[in-house]
């Protein structure tokens, strides 16, 4: 029970892009078409879940041990790049496929807010390990959730006679806000 | 370029929330009285002139090959330093800016003037390029700050002068959105003529 709350309060109430306001570079950036939205939500999850799992057990076992709990930005951002660096050679050397549909996106990650944030807001909220876990994944899934039906608006948008100064980011961050007022209406569904 | 323009295009040609559309995250987030905008461009300043100053000084001595993990532990030391003085000292603003102040690490344009202006160039130029870039930063927050906190509450740094209640939905994540995406529009008019 307690892992749905926390499923559900990720992805639709406390949404990670929508109502945190992480993630917002990417959101803008490569939502332009589905695809390459689905493309960057699956790196997203998959950075997100990893990264999670290794920096709480960093926190726990090494920062907290030492007493050296101040070094956690420095800590983390290193963690998190070398991961995400870690993860683009493997997925090169295993599954080519699967590199060349994420692969792209795995640099862009590195400075992805969300993961940083998702890493932080775990110790900060107390989590143990699988709760963590499941609290970084559906926040990754409300990410892409959020990504995908942006692209979807936009590539809709494409058709209609947008004024010329709000083309691009302008109009986009308008959508989103419409976006964000929906996503309000799941306020109140979890207490 | 002289050190003039060196300094004022961060607020208008070159300005990073306005033009470069970088860093829109905390801009989003902490904007919802003009202090605590503020307050988040003065911190993200800090990080921004004390990463240049440092990164230009080195500039000479980082391998190129490992220049961006470098640049990164010398931005993630600036915040930390930040992120424990606010802690310290600014404990009402630490409580509201909250998460963001770690993540100025990620902010676009901290690693951006780094690796486009600060590796290139001399210390001095650097230091200017950071104070002037910081400061249009913080001018686009206030603006966006101030214009959220007059609609959505009411208030001017926390004076009310209004009767009731100001329309919530500024305050609110929507208003966020909307509001930096017309600023960012009118930004586009004014540009163009």
């Amino acid at each position: 029970m307690e892992y749905i709350l926390i499923i559900i309060s990720a992805v639709f109430i406390n949404n990670v892009v929508l109502a945190q306001f992480l993630g917002i570079c990417p959101f803008l950036g490569v939502s332009n078409k589905v695809n390459t939205a689905l493309g960057m939500a699956g790196a997203v999850t998959f950075v997100i879940v990893l990264a999670t799992m290794v920096t709480y057990l960093i926190q726990i076992y090494i920062l907290n041990k030492l007493g050296i709990a101040f070094m956690q930005t420095i800590t983390f951002i290193l963690v998190i790049a070398a991961l995400v660096q870690m993860v683009e050679i493997i997925l090169k050397k295993i599954s080519q496929p699967l590199y060349q549909a994420l692969g792209i996106f795995l640099p862009l990650i590195t400075t992805n807010c969300a993961v940083l944030g998702v890493a932080i807001l775990v110790i900060k909220k107390d989590y143990n390990l699988l709760e963590g876990v499941v609290y970084g994944a559906s926040t990754a899934i409300g990410f892409g959730l959020a990504l995908v039906i942006l692209a979807g608006i936009r590539e809709q948008m494409e058709l209609v006679d947008v004024p010329k100064g709000m083309k691009g980011v302008p109009i986009s961050l308008v959508i989103a806000g419409i976006l964000a007022l929906a996503f309000m209406g799941f306020t109140g569904i979890v207490k | 370029m002289n050190q003039l323009q060196n300094f004022t295009k961060g607020f208008f040609k070159e300005n990073p929330i306005l033009v470069l559309v970088l860093g829109t995250c905390p801009t989003l987030a902490t904007t919802t009285s003009t202090l605590n905008g503020m307050g988040m461009g003065i911190a993200t300043t800090f990080v921004l002139i004390g990463s240049n100053v440092v990164i230009s000084l080195l500039s000479g001595i980082i391998p190129d090959k490992v220049r961006i993990p470098a640049f990164v532990v010398i931005i993630a030391s600036f915040v930390t330093i930040v992120d424990l003085l606010m802690q310290a000292y600014t404990s009402s603003l630490y409580q509201a800016l909250g998460i963001f102040i770690p993540l100025i690490v990620v902010n676009c344009i901290v690693l951006g003037r780094a690796e486009a202006f600060a590796s290139k160039n001399t210390v001095l130029s650097s230091f200017i390029d950071g104070v002037g870039m910081g400061l249009g930063f913080t001018m686009a927050l206030g603006i966006l700050g101030a214009f959220r906190e007059i609609v959505g509450s009411g208030t001017i740094f926390g004076y009310k002068f209004i009767r009731g209640d100001g329309i919530l939905v500024f305050i609110l994540a929507p208003g966020a959105f909307w509001a930096l995406g017309y600023l960012i529009a009118l930004v586009n008019r004014i540009r163009r003529t």
